[in-house]
């Protein structure tokens, strides 16, 4: 029989109707030519001439001219979503949003898991965004901020914390032209008295300009006056609101008002703005003058001791360069009238920073870290949402079959695809802002002692503009490709019921994106690795003391009532009642302490003769003025000679010991018992060397600088220390002993503060803050990688074997055994895995270099962790599989065939 | 003969839309089949080729007074069957009233000059 249809389609052809329309007009005319076909046979008419006559009847133009006229009065077929019919595009884009809406309810369980994927993705990266976002990317809350820089000697290690002093501030401001203020600063931690409860407050002694250099001033009062920072000058203080508020009740009298700090009358001049920020030391709440003697007596004293930060602010159109190059120019031309002490000379020259850099330096590293780790973790969150969609893609063909076959374009069905998965990452982006709200909170309990700018870190404007960004670059990212892939394809082949039967091109999307998932989860584990391993080599480092039950804390012998010599006897008759406490095996004070975080306190080292001369040597070493019995304490081994002892005393010949690295240096192999030195002072007496004791870190335990000098407290002249540092040796728990102590010391002077009370142990852990907080979040964010890499490739896995089902049926009724198909899944599964792991070793062996600075001990390419962590992915990977391989193994063959 | 083929045209036109309505009066019915009646009761003078019938079909369909359904019958390949609605009873009954007053008008004035 003639096929009617192709001659009554041509005829058509130039009407260009809609299809569905069309192909019914052919069926029924094609049967009503059939129909005549069958009558001409029966008339006796021949096949040939039949069709003939036919054709004969069905004119060229007629058919086309009559059913012009009829079918361009159609009316509007009724609104179906995805048809190309011109609307309003309101309209359209509303019947998207309610038809994806319902799509997306009818199968809660797809969408629940797709929106929980996109809520971790989304809120990690969001939490971490709302960190990194003050610190790295927002300016410093002050004026120019980019003109604020920070002063410090040029050492050449980069974590250096060695203070500068007051002699080379006065040096700078005077020969500088590069600042329009410089200015230095000291903690303070005065005691309140007086009206209300006494109080320990935090503050500043800084010198008139601080507040100038920042670019901030009072609210309330006056700003401080230079004329006052003088050594007998008057004793002013500025207070914060927060302070204003909370002990003076916001009170209108405020400026000229008198307080009471540690026993001294202060008038308080003027009250910081509550805007105010202060960057540097965020707690403090007061701040009063150095007034230290700006004429510098001598080269000795405190106008030239280590342990203030010099921070300057720019003049306009200076760069941090050029002001370097200037600073450097000074620091190496030495006038007559800016004489310089040995361990200030400035001659390794200076270093200008920009002060954004220097308070997010310690932190930068592993905040980058963790920004690449979410970025990971998002990317695969999104890879394991798109696979999801493209599962349903492919579970939704007749829907979409049939859309295509009633006239729907494909732009159109692109679109509306489009608006369900933005809907989709619209669900996951508002339920990840509460991941987030969270996810910040735990940020900040997390973080490294102090997170620089930590009162900035919330979810504010900028975050959520950040969520909602990448939620709506998500929702279409997502969309896109399994929207494509929906939308095309062959007619016949989406309608046919054994759709099965044909080779989903999907398929191999979905595979291909399985593999990409296991490579980002194994660059994130590998990161997880890398710093895991790395923390376990820090803490195998040996401080070079003994850090179990060791208690520390910092005692002041604040107020004008103490000089030299009252301090001493504060410090002594305090260490006699510690040492008399139960519990307490040993005991003694320490003007610095080991891994305390502070500002390291060095100076200058001379030796007498027979020294060779390492210029390098120059910045000298740390000073420890202890008392005798602190080497004990600290469990501080003895390699030659002998320690301090009670017998060390003023009145005794000076006596000191050094570090073994500083007798190495300095001698070699020559024994240094017997040598002379001088610490600090160019013109003080010679201190005998009796001693050499093992190396202690004291900045932190990753920097080797280890020099070290220890005399006894009473043989140190300079000057008296005024905040020591008590070491206690405990028999049980460390901590339970604190309060007692506290109570000893306060039973000699109870209005001395103690400060900083912590365990050894804990200041250990702290130091290594920063990695520890990487590594918490590589874990957290590498263990929800594996459960999504694991529902990943089980999805794909299942409806592999889904597809498969058939081939299951019909192989094992060939005589495969069971255990042959579960082999056949798993190797299916296995195989994905292993293109993703090699993959992923490529591209952490490219990534991981990024990790270097927070890496210790171990190379950014460690073979063990490559190895370990691509092990633990084909293991989950295999138990992951575990579930549809069995699923396939108990296929029946016979109800698969029957079906057939 | 041409002038017989343009009164054709003329009454068919006129005529077409009533002799549809009214073969499916009694029984829905599908295109082939409708056009062999109209030539069978007419005894062949009334032949509709397939592009007027199908274009006058799709015509009523539309205004609604047809209404088409595809109808599958065992063995048998899905056909569309035409049926009257409502509407189309109420315009048949109209147009076989204008019909009949028109051909007795006609027949009033010719039988009057043959009388």
């Amino acid at each position: 029989m003639p096929n009617w249809e192709i001659e009554i389609r041509r005829r058509l052809n130039r009407l260009k109707l809609a299809p569905t329309r069309e192909s019914e007009i052919v069926e029924e005319l094609a049967q009503h030519l059939d129909d005549r076909y069958q009558e001409l046979l029966a008339d006796g008419t021949s096949d040939t001439d039949a069709e003939t006559i036919i054709l004969a009847e069905l004119s060229e133009n007629e058919l086309f001219r009559e059913l012009r006229s009829v079918e361009r009065k159609t009316p509007p077929e009724p609104i179906v979503s995805g048809t190309n019919q011109r609307i309003n595009m309101l309209v359209d884009i509303w019947n998207d949003l309610r038809f994806g809406l319902r799509m997306l309810l009818k199968r809660p369980g797809f969408t629940a898991i797709a929106v929980i994927t996109l809520a971790l993705g989304i809120g990690a990266s969001t939490a971490i965004f709302s960190a990194v976002n003050p610190i790295l990317f927002e300016s410093l809350p002050y004026p120019d901020a980019s003109q604020i820089v920070t002063i410090t000697d040029d050492f050449g290690i980069s974590d250096a914390s060695v203070g500068m002093t007051f002699g080379t501030y006065r040096e700078l401001v005077q020969r500088s032209r590069s600042f329009s203020a410089i200015a230095v600063i000291r903690p303070w931690q005065p005691a309140m008295t007086g009206s209300g409860e006494p109080e320990r407050l935090e503050g500043q002694r800084v010198s008139a300009s601080y507040f100038e250099v920042l670019g901030v001033s009072p609210a309330l009062g006056f700003n401080f006056n230079s004329s006052d920072d003088r050594i007998n000058g008057p004793n002013e203080v500025i207070i914060s609101e927060g302070l204003w508020q909370r002990r003076f009740n916001g009170e209108s009298a405020i400026v000229g008002r008198q307080v009471t700090l540690n026993g001294s009358s202060f008038t308080v001049i003027g009250v910081m703005p509550r805007a105010f920020e202060n960057v540097l030391a965020p707690k403090a709440e007061v701040w009063s003058l150095l007034k230290y003697d700006a004429s510098l007596p001598s080269l000795e004293g405190r106008e030239w001791g280590r342990h203030l930060k010099m921070i300057g602010r720019l003049q306009q159109g200076v760069g941090t360069d050029q002001a370097r190059s200037e600073l450097n120019t000074i620091a190496r031309t030495l006038l007559p009238e800016f004489p310089r002490p040995r361990h200030a000379s400035l001659d390794t020259g200076l270093l200008v920073i920009s002060l954004q850099d220097q308070v997010t330096r310690g932190v930068k590293p592993a905040l980058m870290a963790v920004l690449g780790a979410v970025v990971l973790l998002l990317l695969i969150a999104c890879v394991n949402v798109t696979n999801l969609l493209l599962a349903r893609g492919a579970n939704r063909r007749g829907e979409f079959a049939m859309r295509i076959a009633l006239g729907a374009e494909r732009n159109r069905m692109i679109r509306q695809l489009l608006t369900e998965s933005l809907l989709l990452a619209m669900m996951g982006g508002a339920l990840g802002l509460l991941v987030a709200q969270f996810g910040v909170r735990a940020l900040v309990t997390l973080s490294p002692i102090e997170l620089p700018r930590m009162v900035d870190i919330g979810v504010d404007a900028t975050v959520f503009t950040f969520a909602l960004g990448i939620t709506t670059l998500i929702g279409l990212g997502v969309g896109l490709i399994p929207a494509l892939h929906a939308s095309r394809g062959d007619l016949n082949i989406k309608l046919q019921q054994s759709s099965r039967r044909t080779a989903g091109g999907h398929q191999w999307m979905r595979r291909t994106l399985v593999v990409a998932e296991v490579s980002l989860a194994l660059v994130l584990l590998v990161g997880a690795g890398l710093l895991f391993r790395s923390l376990s080599f820090l803490f195998a480092i040996d401080p070079g003391f003994n850090t179990s039950q060791l208690l520390t804390m910092q005692v002041q012998a604040s107020g004008s009532g103490f000089d030299d010599e009252s301090t001493h006897r504060f410090f002594a008759r305090s260490l006699e009642a510690v040492r008399e406490l139960p519990g307490v095996s040993a005991a003694a004070f320490s003007s610095q302490l080991p891994l305390s975080g502070d500002l390291d306190d060095g100076y200058g080292v001379r030796f007498e003769s027979n020294v060779t001369d390492n210029p390098e040597d120059n910045r000298g070493a740390f000073r420890y003025s202890v008392s005798p019995g602190y080497l004990e304490t600290m469990a501080i081994p003895l390699r030659r000679g002998r320690l301090l002892n009670a017998h060390d005393t003023d009145d005794t010949p000076p006596v000191v010991l050094i570090s073994e690295s500083l007798a190495r240096s300095k001698f070699q192999d020559r024994d240094p018992i017997g040598q002379r030195l001088r610490l600090g002072a160019n013109d003080g007496p010679w201190s005998t060397i009796v001693g050499v004791v093992g190396d202690v870190r004291q900045t932190s335990l990753t920097v080797s600088q280890t020099n070290a000098v220890y005399m006894t407290n009473a043989q140190w002249r300079l000057f008296a220390d005024r905040a020591m540092w008590l070491v206690v040796r405990t028999n049980g728990e460390p901590a339970e002993l604190a309060p007692a102590i506290r109570q000893a010391i306060w039973s000699v002077d109870k209005d001395q503060p103690i400060v900083r009370v912590a365990t050894m142990d804990h200041r250990l852990a702290s130091s290594a803050a920063e990695r520890r907080f990487a590594l918490i979040l590589f874990e957290a964010f590498g263990f929800v990688a594996i459960v999504l890499v694991a529902v990943g490739l089980y999805g794909v896995l299942s409806a592999s074997v889904t597809e498969r089902t058939r081939e299951i049926g019909v192989r094992l009724a060939l005589g495969a055994q069971r255990r042959d198909v579960l082999y056949l899944i798993l190797r299916q599964g296995l195989n994905l895995t292993l293109a993703g792991v090699s993959l992923g070793l490529l591209a952490s062996w490219a990534v991981t270099r990024l990790l270097t600075k927070l890496l210790y001990g171990i190379s950014a390419t460690d073979p063990l962790v490559f190895a370990g962590v691509a092990f633990l992915l084909v293991v989950v990977a295999l138990l992951a599989c575990y579930v549809p391989a069995r699923r396939a193994m108990e296929v029946d063959p016979l109800v698969i065939l029957r079906y057939e | 003969m041409k002038h017989m083929r343009a009164l054709d045209r003329e009454l068919k036109k006129g005529s077409a839309e009533l002799l549809i309505l009214t073969l499916v009066e009694t029984r829905p019915r599908h295109g082939y089949e409708i056009s062999k009646l109209i030539e069978a009761r007419s005894g062949g003078v009334l032949r509709f080729n397939i592009a007027s019938l199908y274009s006058l079909l799709y015509r009523l369909e539309k205004r609604g007074w047809l209404k088409g359904r595809w109808i599958e019958k065992t063995g048998q390949r899905r056909r569309r069957f035409y049926r009257l609605t409502v509407e189309g009873k109420k315009v048949l009954a109209t147009q076989r009233n204008t019909w009949q007053e028109f051909v007795e008008a006609i027949n009033r004035v010719t039988s009057v000059e043959n009388a």
